[in-house]
């Protein structure tokens, strides 16, 4: 059914903190890793060791850099995370001629029914965000599950169930929860840290948020920018070096 | 966008059959007699014939073919849905006017078969053409001449292979020799007017978004990308990311050009003056090849300048590692 739901008051997503996010890729890896073999997977990967490989992820990485408008400054580098964003009014979800994209009422999460997936790739260009890759191999579309198959899999530890990309984060750059209550800690970061949705303009109200960077400090400007002569002074020096200063500098 | 063979196939073959379905529909509603029955079923055929191949090029395009009937049940907000059964439930009329065509049925049985076709075939080719146009992600697609653009050379083919059609079979003379050249010309010279506004909107406007409401970064200043996640391409730039199109975009918008509307006109005018039975049939045949071709030519291009908004987060540095690897190869 591919009409969407009414608002559901929960809404599960991810909170990526591009302030200490350093671009290690260890989420899009850990993603790949768990959906190749979890229940939405495999994951395939044509020609990999071949000429030109091509391979579905559900999280890529970029990075930008970011002119300051002070002069001053260097260029800030910030590493860009991207995946499904859960969208609350999605047209992914709505031009999908077969029922196969959906979003679910409980808690928001929109997935594909591979079974049902036709791979007419309309969703991936109704999608402005990336979100979704088709498989050539398997004749269908992929897209990020929010590890629906690890957040409620009760023969996980309780702490386990969080999405793979959350789990493997080295810095703590990527929080999971409902951002439905406004009394959850991802709810809090948001609010405290100014988080904010990607391309608003398109009016699909994304449920994950990005938290911006801070502002750099200024830097030291005077030591990167002027190397100085290195002066050594040889007047308080034993004899014998000073001699062989003399020596050398001739 | 990637502009796929199956896809260029499919509107721009069903969009001359359903151009043809119409005409044909409009002229027996308008006149049962105009045409012979057997040159009311032959222009039937073709019609149908057309629209079926263009349809059936489009399951190509699918990943799962054998699952398309699935792609009837969501006609309440898809527009591929909607498309789908539209396309289906067009070949009622096909059917019931072709029963009626041969078994000599009644004028007034005709004429609400006839009726009954030329709506189906509407609404048909503006389904397609909402496919398109509801996609906010292409600012290519998403505007208000794509419809119309749909609509007028579904017509224009259509009318191109009415007149070849007519003139092969010997009809009327004042049709072939007057009313079918006129109306080509005339539609060929809307297309080209209508390409020509569409092609001004599409140089001189963007999308709304940019790289800096992408990725939330404007407001510390101008976000350029460094670095891609991947070295080589993925589906999405393979898809949304097709740039081999636009460095050759001017020339085939005149190839079209010509093809659509300078040889049709060029291949009217003499039919009109002329009015020689050999004459019409030669330039006939001609102008709907041209035309067909000249379609063929506009869809790929549709497809190919389209540019997705994902690819701002590529960034202009992904347009020159495209470009590499396309002339890599």
């Amino acid at each position: 059914m591919t009409m969407l739901p009414p608002p559901s008051p929960k809404k599960l997503g991810l909170v990526i903190d591009l302030d200490i996010c350093v671009g290690c890729h260890a989420c899009a890896v850990a993603c790949k890793e768990w959906n190749d073999g979890g229940q939405f997977g495999p994951l395939p990967d044509e020609n990999p060791y071949g000429k030109e490989p091509l391979s579905v992820w559900f999280n890529r990485v970029h990075t930008y850099e970011v002119e300051t408008q002070d002069n001053g400054k260097p260029p800030m580098t910030v590493h860009f995370p991207r995946s499904c964003l859960h969208c609350e009014t999605p047209d992914c979800v709505t031009v999908c001629p077969t029922g196969a994209s959906y979003k679910r009422a409980e808690d928001g999460i929109v997935l594909v029914d591979e079974d049902k997936c036709i791979g007419c790739q309309l969703c991936a260009w109704a999608c402005p965000y990336g979100a979704r890759e088709f498989s050539e191999q398997r004749g269908v579309m992929q897209k990020c599950t929010l590890c629906i198959d690890r957040i409620y899999n009760e023969t996980l530890d309780e702490i386990d169930r969080q999405p793979a990309c959350v789990m493997a984060c080295p810095t703590r750059a990527r929080h999971f929860g409902d951002l439905g209550d406004a009394d959850s800690a991802v709810s809090k970061l948001v609010a405290e840290r100014g988080g904010y949705d990607l391309m608003p303009e398109m009016g699909y109200k994304p449920v994950n948020k990005y938290l911006p960077p801070r502002e750099r400090r200024d830097g030291c400007p005077s030591k990167v920018a002027t190397p100085q002569e290195e002066k050594v002074d040889f007047s308080t020096a034993s004899p014998l070096l000073r001699w062989m200063d003399k020596l050398l500098s001739r | 966008m990637h502009p796929a063979l199956s896809v260029i196939f499919f509107t721009a073959v069903s969009g001359t059959g359903y151009g043809l379905l119409f005409l044909l529909g409009l002229i027996l509603a308008a006149d049962a007699l105009l045409f012979s029955r057997a040159q009311a079923l032959i222009v039937l055929a073709t019609g149908s014939v057309f629209a079926a191949a263009g349809l059936s090029a489009s399951l190509f395009h699918l990943g799962q073919p054998q699952r398309a009937w699935r792609a009837l049940s969501q006609w309440r907000n898809s527009w591929l849905s909607r498309e789908g059964v539209a396309a289906l439930l067009s070949f009622a009329p096909v059917f019931a006017l072709g029963f009626a065509l041969w078994r000599d049925a009644a004028a007034s049985t005709l004429r609400a078969c006839a009726i009954v076709l030329a709506v189906m075939a509407v609404i048909t080719v503006c389904c397609t053409a909402k496919i398109y146009t509801s996609l906010k992600t292409v600012h290519a697609w998403h505007n208000a001449y794509v419809l119309p653009g749909y609509l007028l050379f579904g017509l224009l083919g259509g009318a191109a292979w009415l007149w070849a059609l007519a003139a092969m079979t010997g009809a009327d003379d004042a049709l072939v020799q007057r009313d079918l050249p006129v109306l080509v010309a005339v539609l060929a010279a809307a297309c080209a007017m209508l390409k020509r506004f569409y092609w001004r909107f599409i140089d001189t406007t963007r999308h709304a978004a940019t790289v800096e409401s992408a990725t939330g970064l404007g407001r510390y200043g101008a976000v350029r990308s460094v670095e891609a996640p991947h070295t080589e391409e993925n589906y999405l730039t393979r898809e949304m990311g097709f740039a081999l199109a636009r460095k050759h975009a001017a020339t085939l918008r005149v190839i079209a050009l010509v093809l659509f509307a300078v040889l049709p006109v060029a291949l009217a005018l003499p039919a009109l003056i002329f009015r020689s039975t050999t004459l019409a049939i030669i330039h006939a045949s001609v102008t709907a090849l041209c035309v067909t071709a000249g379609i063929f030519v506009e869809r790929w291009l549709f497809f190919a300048e389209a540019k997705h908004v994902v690819m701002l987060y590529y960034g202009s540095e992904h347009t020159r590692m495209s470009a590499n690897l396309v002339y890599r190869r």
